[in-house]
């Protein structure tokens, strides 16, 4: 090219259609018109299509009478409730066990993943043993293992292992005993609350005094006595005002207190035992990252080897660690669907399944479920984005 | 992901794509141009529709089938197999991935109003039941009050459930799943005391345990479940097709022709007879050859020997006739006439 420029001044601007910031966004309106024009036909046309062949469309079915029972459901549910609280029931139901699969998974994938480091040959091995068994073998599988071959083994109700007569764990489930509040059990809730206010302004003020004067407070101690000893004592005081309600066995079941489905507790182990297995691995990778001068500079500085792992090592691994942990939290929701295998009412078995089943309206039910689902991994991306924009290296 | 989001969303995306309308006789010519019928029916249901040790499909559902091939191709064979769950079975039918749907599928408004889909008849009257085991010493239905309760999704038999139960103050405890081999390995693994389902289905699923003798079917029936084939809407002709070819067989039966004797039967005296096997010819206007009964009779048999051969006492079933005998012998089956 020969075009001349100006050394005193920016390059001549070339003419509108030759600009390449003009002509980028003439291009992305256009395929974005594009795409929103081929999205309008196709939502026109299925309408159409629809309705010539006498399939229901909107979404009023939400408000007719579902008709079904279910097996668990955390909000009042029962079969004269509409198909839109099906949506709930599921989804609720999804959360659930998504939620404290996470939870599980982490703890467990957190304890193999540094048992996988350890320098005692047995737990070292041990670790590597599990993560490559339950790595490999289909989650699907290990579903239908721990539903068919374990929960369904346990012993039937009327032979059901009990704990002091008051828990009891069978092949319908885990049964326990359910609290009732009695009047003035405020008071302990309200002791619990005063704990929690007290404990968070002692960490802070722990924190501060170590920062300023390098002395150590044990606030993580005393705020667990707090915690605990607190609301025990409101408790006592005010007379023990809480019921419980003890499950027993009537007729075919157990009745009354809490129960656990073995469908949970089968699909809750599957999912955090498998997804465990990956997140030792992510943790492994994690900790590995981070240089072994760390480990030297702590023991220079005298740090004892738990203390360096815990504020020297895991914090710097975390960097490491949180991407590939979201895809971990992303993949074990998603693998939650697997639910239908074992009849767990999950949202894709309740809601996709006997709900679109029952009303036909497949195109509403599945628009709603992806949407749930994408709005699941938006949510626990943003969170972990945030929080690993909080763990990042901040450069002085 | 798994195969019926899949299916679902894969219908729904054909949907969206499918510019042109469903015209009238879209299925019978298109079936007519790949040479066979697509049917979708149960996976594993004896009786009803299952594959037998060397693969061939053997039941009730399956027949159906059979004798509209016979029907539109004279030939019984032309016919290929989806296998099908519960909750599979309607999306398949209505994104055309299956032609008829004959899969022990119960006749209700919702199903012929909502869907898009239109019962062409009965196969088999039947009504839902109860399988319990045998050491609860249980006697009736009304004595199952807090029981767990296995049942299939996305079928009437949850719906009946719910409401019986509701109906009688009784509570229950239901255990869902999507296939019956589930529903019946649970239940015999103890997850539930109850089973419940079509009736007909409990004597099938109850030649599935180990222990058949462990577990015995209730004496109520509590729903009315007219199981029959079904088509999409908008094609009469295919409709009327698969509708007559389920009543050429009722037809047969009351008229004593069956395939042995379908070929003496030509040289009966009996105006009706002649007309059923297209001795007589008449203006039918399905669309098929003049001997499309002659060939459902003589390749797939008349209702009695497909009953018998697949539920009746011809089969591990041994299920009487009972609702299902013809009109004229005690039972309510009924077909129009063929004139
Ligand atoms: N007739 C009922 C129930 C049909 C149904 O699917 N029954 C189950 C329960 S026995 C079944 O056939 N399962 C066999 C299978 O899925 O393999 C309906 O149309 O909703």
């Amino acid at each position: 090219m020969t075009q001349m420029t100006d050394p005193t001044g920016a390059p001549p601007r070339p003419p509108f259609w030759n600009d390449p910031k003009i002509r980028a966004i003439v291009f992305q309106v256009v395929v974005t018109l594009g795409v929103i024009a081929v999205g309008v036909y196709l939502v026109r046309n299925l309408m159409h299509n629809l309705e010539v062949r006498g399939i229901s469309t909107g979404f009023g079915f939400l408000e007719n009478r579902a008709g079904f029972a279910i097996n668990q459901s955390l909000i009042a549910y029962d079969q004269t409730s509409s198909y839109g609280r099906t949506f709930f029931v599921g989804l609720l139901n999804t959360l659930l066990v998504s939620g404290l699969g996470i939870v599980l998974a982490t703890i467990l994938g957190f304890i193999i993943g540094i048992a996988r480091l350890s320098r005692n040959w047995l737990i070292s091995k041990l670790a590597a043993a599990y993560i490559e068994i339950f790595r490999n073998i289909p989650l699907l599988l290990q579903i239908l293992f721990w539903y068919f071959a374990v929960f369904l083994n346990l012993p039937p109700p009327s032979e059901a292992l009990s704990l002091g007569d008051a828990v009891f764990l069978t092949q319908r489930g885990l049964y326990l005993p359910q609290p009732m509040a009695q009047s003035g059990f405020g008071w302990t809730v309200f002791a619990f609350l005063a704990a929690a206010v007290a404990s968070y302004f002692l960490v802070r003020w722990s924190r501060r005094r170590q920062d300023r004067t390098g002395q150590l407070f044990p606030a993580f101690m005393v705020s667990l006595a707090l915690l605990i000893l607190v609301p025990l004592g409101a408790f006592m005081v005010t007379g023990r005002p809480l019921a419980w309600t003890v499950p027993a066995l009537e007729g075919f079941n157990f009745t009354g207190g809490l129960s656990v489905i073995p469908e949970l507790g089968a699909l809750l182990a599957a999912l955090s035992i498998y997804t465990a297995a990956f997140i030792a691995e992510t943790v492994r990778a994690g900790i590995l990252a981070v240089s072994h001068g760390q480990t030297e500079a702590a023991s220079a500085l005298g740090l004892r080897r738990s203390w360096t792992l815990r504020l020297v090592i895991l914090p710097q691994a975390m960097r490491v660690t949180i991407p590939p942990l979201t895809s971990q939290y992303l993949n074990l929701t998603k693998n939650s669907s697997l639910a239908t295998a074992i009849g767990y009412p999950d949202l894709v078995s309740l809601f996709a399944g006997t709900t679109l089943n029952q009303t036909g309206q497949a195109v509403e039910v599945m628009a709603m479920t992806m949407a749930v689902y994408l709005a699941i991994s938006l949510v626990i991306s943003f969170f972990m984005n945030w929080y690993n924009a909080r763990m990042a290296l901040v450069e002085r | 992901m798994k195969m019926r989001t899949m299916m679902t969303v894969v219908s729904t995306v054909a949907l969206a794509i499918a510019a042109g309308t469903a015209h009238a006789g879209a299925t019978f010519d298109a079936v007519k141009k790949k040479g066979f019928v697509q049917c979708g029916v149960n996976s594993g249901l004896p009786g009803f529709s299952a594959p037998d040790d060397k693969g061939v499909w053997k039941g009730i559902d399956v027949d159906v089938c059979r004798a509209v091939a016979a029907a539109v191709f004279g030939d019984a064979s032309k016919v290929k197999f989806t296998p099908l769950t519960a909750k599979e079975r309607f999306t398949a039918l209505q994104s055309g991935e299956i032609d008829i749907l004959s899969r022990n599928t119960t006749w209700t408004v919702t199903r012929d109003g909502g869907l898009g889909i239109s019962f062409t008849g009965v196969t088999y009257y039947d009504g839902q039941g109860f399988l319990i085991k045998k050491k609860l010493k249980v006697k009736s239905a009304l004595k199952l009050s807090g029981a767990t309760v296995c049942v299939q999704s996305g079928t009437t038999t949850e719906l009946n459930l719910a409401d019986y139960f509701g109906l009688h103050k009784m509570k229950f405890k239901p255990v869902v799943y999507d296939t019956a081999d589930e529903t019946v390995k649970s239940f015999e693994a103890g997850r539930c005391d109850v089973l419940t389902s079509d009736q007909s289905q409990l004597y099938a699923l109850r030649i599935k345990l180990a222990q058949p003798d462990s577990a015995v079917v209730l004496p109520e029936i509590i729903s009315k479940e007219p199981l029959g084939p079904s088509v999409r809407q908008g094609d009469a002709e295919w409709f009327n097709i698969v509708r007559w070819s389920l009543f050429a067989m009722l037809d047969a039966e009351e008229l004593g022709v069956n395939s042995k004797n379908a070929d003496e039967m030509k040289t009966s005296k009996n105006p009706e007879v002649k007309r059923l096997l297209g001795v007589d010819v008449i203006k039918h206007g399905l669309g098929v050859n003049d001997d499309w009964a002659y060939q459902i009779v003589k390749q797939v048999g008349n209702y009695a020997e497909v009953f018998d051969r697949n539920v009746g006492a011809g089969s591990p079933l041994k299920i009487a006739r009972g609702l299902n005998a013809l009109w004229n012998k005690g039972g309510i089956q009924y077909a129009p006439p063929i004139r």
